[in-house]
């Protein structure tokens, strides 16, 4: 079982940083920048990378994750190659890597086959947007006996008792979700966020990680001042969009995530 | 049976809540909602006033002699929700989910549509009720069901197309799942058919599940006994639910449910979900679905907008599993004759999507005995349909 997400975390910890995870679309534009923008990510300052695997039907993202899925698919981007990827990024990097999936793709592996898969692969938790902890039991066994940690989701509108679910079943971190909406939505209130993630600490000793509608450099000071970790996840994806024929692509993605890093460092 | 789904929605193994947790709360809001109506006296009391007198139910279980004798077989009745008020069954459903929306004080209402009669239905009951409603729909199935469209216009609701993936129903569900993980707190979601999270296919089978009560007292005062087959079209699988739900306990009634064959199952072009896919989750539930090996959403296709659909209810997955229901297909070709007799023979232009439940009729009358007894559900009218059916044979309106 790999320790790479908690050594993180206690790393940061103790120098009383805050984790900046990064999401990719793996295979957006295509599996082999996805690699070098891993890399060069981790170089400029990005702690856990995210990595989504397309899927057709995304219901819980916005229009930016929506069409770079359709632009990895288009690539030809599927499961097997993504795990090939992380398998071979693993020779190069440490990084902690967490796929995002929904679980229609895990479903069609087999969830048994899946996690042996990606564990020995180097995968180090999975984030499955539209499976609440009240339908990961099929997920569960197979995740724990490959040492895979689930990590679920905290919404605004979850009630107190949810709350309790979620902590209990969730490893790895708390993924609190900051608004009540969909990827790339424009984050409100980062006091309500507060809010919600001391409660969620009073029921959890796992790191919390905000993410959803976090899109600028302040937007990543605000939130990390009151969380354990920041996603951006939309921002990222846009750089990547717009300069998809680009050659100083991913030196230009790399150069935002430093100016998101170096802002929760000084914000 | 009437213990189905259990306590987390499941009927077997399919069923199920596959949601952002966004939405978690009010699935369960919902449930518990839903429930105490479902006891409430008044709530139902008040659920059948709008049906008899807003709707006009019962709707007519009509015997069709001229097709009878025209296909030499089995005696064919027709359960009419095309006279239903906007033309189709899914008005019931949509009566229902408002009145529950009122009751968890939601002034806003959003549905998806395909043919655009689930659409045309919730902004009735919208309108009468005075909510705001907006409806989402596939670009490609406006431009295929463009009368619709300009009927929810009309209604005072909002209309936003939808220009991703196969720009159809599914594509139109995902956008109104997004809407309503964004504006829960105001919101409720009316979805059309006994597709997505629990409690929506429960709840949508109850409403429509008066289609088969009524049949069922209305073929015993007809025939003095029950009938030897009931016929439907199978989309998500509303309409069919609702006709055989009464029936489910008497084992000698078969049941067909008819799924869209588009230009047949070995062209890849259909939405025959029993004939070429495999139980997955897609949009809430786990059912059978077409996909790829690697989980990937396939493409469907149909004439008929509102069997164009790549998932279909997760209880009919389970009756499939256990044999309880047949499923088969018609493609494109049979549906357009069985539109094309049911005109000529009956002065019925059925929707195109219960065409398909007639061309299947077509093929099992002539096999049984003229003592036997078909019902066949007539799901919905075909006036939405006639300017496509007028583009497709090069006729300009």
């Amino acid at each position: 079982m790999s320790r790479r997400l908690e050594t993180t975390f206690q790393r940061l910890r103790d120098k009383k940083e805050k984790a900046l995870i990064a999401y990719l679309m793996a295979g957006d534009p295509g599996l082999a920048e996805t690699e070098q923008l891993v890399v060069a990510l981790e170089q400029a300052g990005a702690d856990v990378i995210e990595l989504g695997v397309p899927f057709s039907d995304p219901i819980a993202d916005g229009p930016v994750i929506q069409q770079a899925a359709e632009r990895a698919l288009k690539s030809g981007t599927t499961l097997r190659k993504i795990l090939a990827s992380v398998t071979s990024l693993r020779k190069r990097t440490n990084i902690p890597i967490v796929l995002m999936l929904y679980y229609n793709s895990i479903h069609a592996m087999g969830c048994d086959q899946f996690c042996k898969a990606a564990s020995t692969a180097g995968v180090d938790g999975l984030i499955v947007p539209d499976m609440p902890p009240d339908e990961a039991g099929p997920l569960k066994g197979p995740a724990d006996a490959a040492g895979l940690p689930l990590i679920f989701l905290l919404a605004p509108t979850s009630t107190p008792s949810r709350r309790k679910l979620v902590a209990r079943e969730s490893h790895g971190f708390v993924y609190y979700v900051s608004l009540t909406g969909i990827t790339g939505s424009k984050l409100s209130n980062v006091g309500d966020v507060q809010d919600n993630v001391k409660k969620l600490r009073k029921v959890s000793t796992a790191p919390v990680a905000v993410g959803f509608g976090v899109a600028t450099p302040e937007d990543a000071a605000r939130v990390s001042k009151v969380a354990d970790g920041v996603i951006v996840g939309s921002a990222i994806v846009k750089r990547i969009a717009s300069h998809q024929q680009d050659p100083k692509m991913i030196g230009n993605v790399a150069e935002f995530v430093r100016s998101l890093k170096s802002a929760m460092a000084t914000g | 049976m009437s213990m189905l789904p259990d306590s987390h929605g499941r009927f077997g193994p399919y069923g199920g809540r596959y949601v952002p947790e966004t939405l978690m709360p009010a699935l369960l809001e919902l449930e518990a909602e839903y429930l105490k109506a479902k006891k409430d006296r008044r709530f139902q009391v008040n659920l059948a006033y709008y049906l008899k007198q807003y709707v006009g139910r019962p709707t007519s279980l009509y015997r069709a002699d001229r097709l009878t004798k025209k296909l030499g077989g089995a005696k064919i009745y027709l359960k009419r929700e095309d006279l239903c008020h906007t033309g189709a069954h899914k008005i019931n459903n949509a009566i229902g989910q408002v009145l529950l929306a009122l009751r968890m004080k939601k002034r806003r209402i959003i549905a998806e549509t395909g043919a655009g009669q689930h659409g045309v239905a919730t902004a009735t009951a919208a309108a009468m009720f005075g909510l705001e409603c907006e409806v989402y729909m596939g670009t490609e199935d406006m431009q295929r069901q463009a009368l619709n469209v300009f009927r929810m216009r009309l209604l005072g609701a909002k209309v936003t197309g939808v220009d991703a993936g196969s720009r159809t129903l599914k594509d139109a569900i995902s956008e109104a799942m997004r809407d309503w993980t964004t504006n829960v707190r105001t919101t409720h979601y009316i979805l059309g058919s006994v597709l997505g999270a629990h409690p929506y296919p429960m709840m949508i089978r109850d409403f429509q599940a008066i289609i088969g009560k009524e049949a069922r007292k209305q073929i015993l005062a007809a025939e003095g006994k029950l009938p030897n087959y009931l016929v439907a079209c199978v989309g998500g699988g509303s309409n069919s639910i609702g006709l055989f739900y009464a029936f489910l306990r008497d084992p000698k009634v078969k049941m067909v449910g008819v799924e869209a064959g588009g230009s047949g199952i070995v062209s890849g072009k259909h939405a025959a979900r029993f004939s070429g896919g495999k139980p997955g989750v897609l949009q809430g539930t786990m059912t059978y679905l077409l996909q790829d090996e690697n989980g990937q959403i396939n493409l469907t296709h149909s004439v008929s907008a509102g069997l164009d659909y790549a998932a279909v209810g997760p209880e009919h997955s389970l009756y499939h599993d256990q044999g309880r229901i047949e499923y088969t297909y018609a493609t494109d070709t049979e549906a357009m004759t069985a539109f094309d007799l049911l005109a000529c023979e009956e002065g019925i232009i059925p929707a195109l999507e219960s065409a398909h439940a007639i061309a299947h009729v077509i093929k099992l009358a002539p096999k049984l005995k003229k003592s036997q007894v078909i019902i066949a559900n007539l799901s919905g009218r075909g006036d939405k349909d006639v300017q496509q059916v007028a583009r497709m044979r090069g006729v300009e309106l």
